[in-house]
């Protein structure tokens, strides 16, 4: 069973993933997180079934087609199809400051712990894990580092604005 | 120069006990190779052909010498006694076994130093101008806008995963010493017509197996947009460059598929929601920056007095004489003069220097130049701040330590990368070949005949070496298993930079030299007065040359 850091916590995952081939007949009841394509396929359909319906998306894909969403989603989930990919980086970062995405904002799929301090400034507030990691340890990647320079998600502004408070 | 403060101390500091743990879950097994090979690289950590190799950052190439000093300790405790410095102004152990990494980086850390996205697929070190704040033609000093870069792209949470390495580079002189042309992204930093301070943007070019001389994308960035407007070019790229394929990942692959303009465009689309963010730049951040690149105490020194005591001294010493022309370099403060140290003597691998020529250069530092050194990308060191009076004296102890090569700029004044000795990515050994040219060309009034002429070399296309901007490129080739060797002639660096034409089938490693001579010859030959090597090589194209170096023997 994989684990779910949201919040740097350690909890029960409510939501089902759906996977890229679902159809809108094939769906499961309860709380789903379905792709992409198919959220903007049947997007009328399936805006009924919120709150408990949420969206996931490749990090090569366009987050544009979430624009009008972002406030009534409660959960995006951004997939990692290997940890080098780092286009999901940049998705987060799109989503929370472009869009204003206040959900929850999850990182599936293939990525390490060595990059979870990373995924969160860039937005990302929950963390599907892979089994071999124990949930202290990813824990407190959280907190590889616990300054920066460069502002992000978390802390927008650059050292050099917070240097000058100081 | 810049130093560190809590903040940055304590940055560093997360970062050493990070890769000690990630060198940790490594050794037990807990990461796999794969997973490994992107975090060590990001700390500079290669697994090379014969040992690890770590590269350790030099930001802008400037050192102080407690950091050569420590340098030298670590060449020494963990090491085989030398170091290299690369054509990124960084410095190269390349023997140091894998399980020390965390402890060298820990000592580095003592210094202020690091190995910090010094590879890997991230934004690299920002490299400059060997001469900043020294140099008379500069318009103001690069290296404060270079440290803002430092500090903006290390740990970037965003861009850590890029398609490919990343490389800026930061020019501010009106001769361009900083190859911002063969970068990922240049930075020329200008004056407008209202005489305002800001920057031209030049992205997309590159060396390695496709190069590119970049593009132009904005004649004039304000100065405090410098962060957002580099943040809305690697968002465009971290999305939409390629990662199909290693060899198509660059982002001058990325702007040639758009084409320039649109990807101008794109960058601004992207821009516009970035500027003025809370990364614009505050006059107090810029005021910040500079304060650490104030001049040093200077003297009132009279320079007709300092240059009658050199002129003097040069007529009695010729070696002394050959030096000050090849290897000293005008100073904006009357009085003073800028050194380069060669690392180029024949026998010794380009760039190399042993532990003891690192604690001679932090003496010498301390002694002639306000304790301050820096690193080039031609791989020589350089001296910024001499008193001309105090030359003869320096040059006395710069030469039995191997350091006063009078070679600057001269055919043995070689780039070179560490190549097949070393290199597992290599395809052809590149010392050798540097070696048996330099002692070719061994008779120093012919050198200096020859005049400037710029040969690099490089073991493989990926042109560490810079093979394709040199004016004599020597690129290592693989045929077959075996080493060969292709040259190009007519590349060339600096504001007028363009690449170097191959002059037809390679060569075997024992046939270079005399090829280099043959090429030389045609020159010689065929020069007008005071015509360089390369001005001839313009006016007569590469015919002539590829005549004489492929004529039948008769």
């Amino acid at each position: 069973m994989p684990k779910l850091v949201k919040d740097g916590q350690l909890v029960q995952d409510p939501w089902q993933l759906v996977d890229a081939e679902a159809t809108l007949e094939s769906l499961p009841e309860g709380k789903i997180i379905v792709p992409l394509a198919l959220w903007v396929e049947h997007r009328d359909t399936l805006w009924q079934r919120l709150p408990d319906i949420a969206v996931w998306l490749n990090g090569d894909e366009e987050v544009d087609p979430l624009k009008e969403d972002t406030e009534a989603l409660p959960l995006i989930a951004v997939n990692f199809p290997t940890f080098t990919d780092g286009r999901g980086f940049s998705a987060g970062r799109l989503l929370r400051e472009r869009y204003n995405f206040r959900g929850e904002l999850r990182a599936i799929g293939y990525f390490l712990r060595d990059q979870m301090f990373y995924l969160h400034r860039c937005g990302f507030s929950a963390f599907t894990l892979d089994d071999r990691y124990e949930a202290e340890e990813a824990l407190s990647a959280l907190q590889d580092f616990t300054e920066y320079y460069q502002g992000a998600v978390v802390e927008p502004l650059p050292l050099f604005r917070r240097r000058q408070q100081g | 120069m810049y130093v560190y403060d809590e903040y940055d101390h304590k940055i560093l500091s997360q970062r050493v006990a990070q890769f000690r743990g990630q060198m940790q879950r490594y050794l037990e097994g807990k990461l796999t190779d794969e997973e490994f090979l992107p975090l060590r690289l990001q700390n500079g950590l290669y697994i090379q052909r014969v040992a690890p190799m770590l590269r350790i950052a030099v930001p802008y190439g400037m050192l102080n010498s407690a950091q050569l000093r420590k340098l030298a300790h670590i060449t020494r405790e963990y090491d085989k006694g030398y170091c290299h410095v690369t054509t990124r102004q960084n410095i190269q152990l390349h023997w140091p076994t894998l399980e020390d990494v965390p402890d060298i980086l820990a000592e580095l850390a003592t210094v202020q130093m690091h190995s910090i996205q010094t590879s890997g697929n991230c934004i690299r070190n920002t490299t400059t101008d060997q001469f900043a704040g020294v140099a008379p033609d500069e318009i103001v000093d690069p290296r404060p806008y270079c440290e803002i870069i430092r500090q903006w792209s290390t740990f970037h949470p965003e861009f850590a995963f890029l398609p490919r390495k990343f490389k800026i580079a930061v020019n501010a002189a009106s001769e361009d010493r900083a190859a911002v042309l063969v970068h990922d992204i240049g930075v020329e930093i200008v004056k407008n017509d209202a005489g305002d301070l800001g920057y031209r943007i030049i992205v997309g070019g590159g060396l390695g197996r496709t190069p590119v001389i970049g593009s132009v994308i904005r004649e004039f960035l304000p100065e405090k947009h410098l962060l957002t407007y580099l943040e809305a070019i690697l968002r465009i790229y971290n999305r939409y460059g390629r990662r199909d394929n290693k060899f198509r990942a660059r982002i001058k692959i990325l702007v040639r598929a758009m084409g320039p303009e649109v990807f101008a465009e794109k960058v601004e689309e992207e821009w516009a929601h970035l500027k003025d963010g809370p990364a614009t730049l505050t006059p107090e951040e810029i005021e910040r920056a500079k304060s650490f690149f104030t001049s040093p105490p200077y003297k009132t020194l009279d320079p007709l007095a300092a240059e009658s005591v050199v002129q003097e001294q040069a007529a009695q010493e010729p070696d002394f004489a050959r030096w000050l022309s090849r290897n000293v370099r005008q100073h904006k403060v009357a009085g003073y003069a800028a050194v380069t140290l060669s690392l180029k003597r024949p026998g010794v691998a380009p760039g190399d220097l042993t532990d003891r020529q690192l604690e001679l250069l932090a003496d010498l530092a301390d002694r002639y130049s306000f304790g301050e050194i820096r690193t080039t990308h031609e791989q020589n060191m350089v001296l910024a701040d001499v008193e001309k009076t105090a030359l003869y004296e320096l040059w006395l102890e710069l030469k039995p330590a191997g350091l006063a090569t009078p070679n600057i700029g001269t055919i043995t004044d070689i780039i070179a990368c560490p190549g097949g000795d070393y290199c597992s990515l290599a395809n052809a050994k590149s010392i050798p070949v540097a070696e048996d040219i330099q002692r070719h060309f061994s008779d120093l009034d012919y050198v200096y005949d020859l005049g400037n002429l710029e040969l690099n070399i490089s073991g493989c296309m990926n042109a560490c070496g810079h093979h394709h901007v040199g004016h004599i490129g020597i690129l290592g080739v693989d045929k077959k298993g075996e080493e060969f060797y292709q040259i190009q002639l007519g590349g060339r660096q600096g504001n007028n930079a363009s690449l170097a034409t191959v002059l037809g089938p390679s060569f075997g490693q024992d046939e270079v030299t005399s090829v280099i001579q043959k090429i030389v010859d045609v020159y010689v030959e065929n020069r007008v007065e005071g015509e360089e090597f390369i001005d001839t090589f313009d006016r007569l194209g590469i015919e002539p040359f590829k005549e004489r170096v492929y004529a039948k023997a008769s």
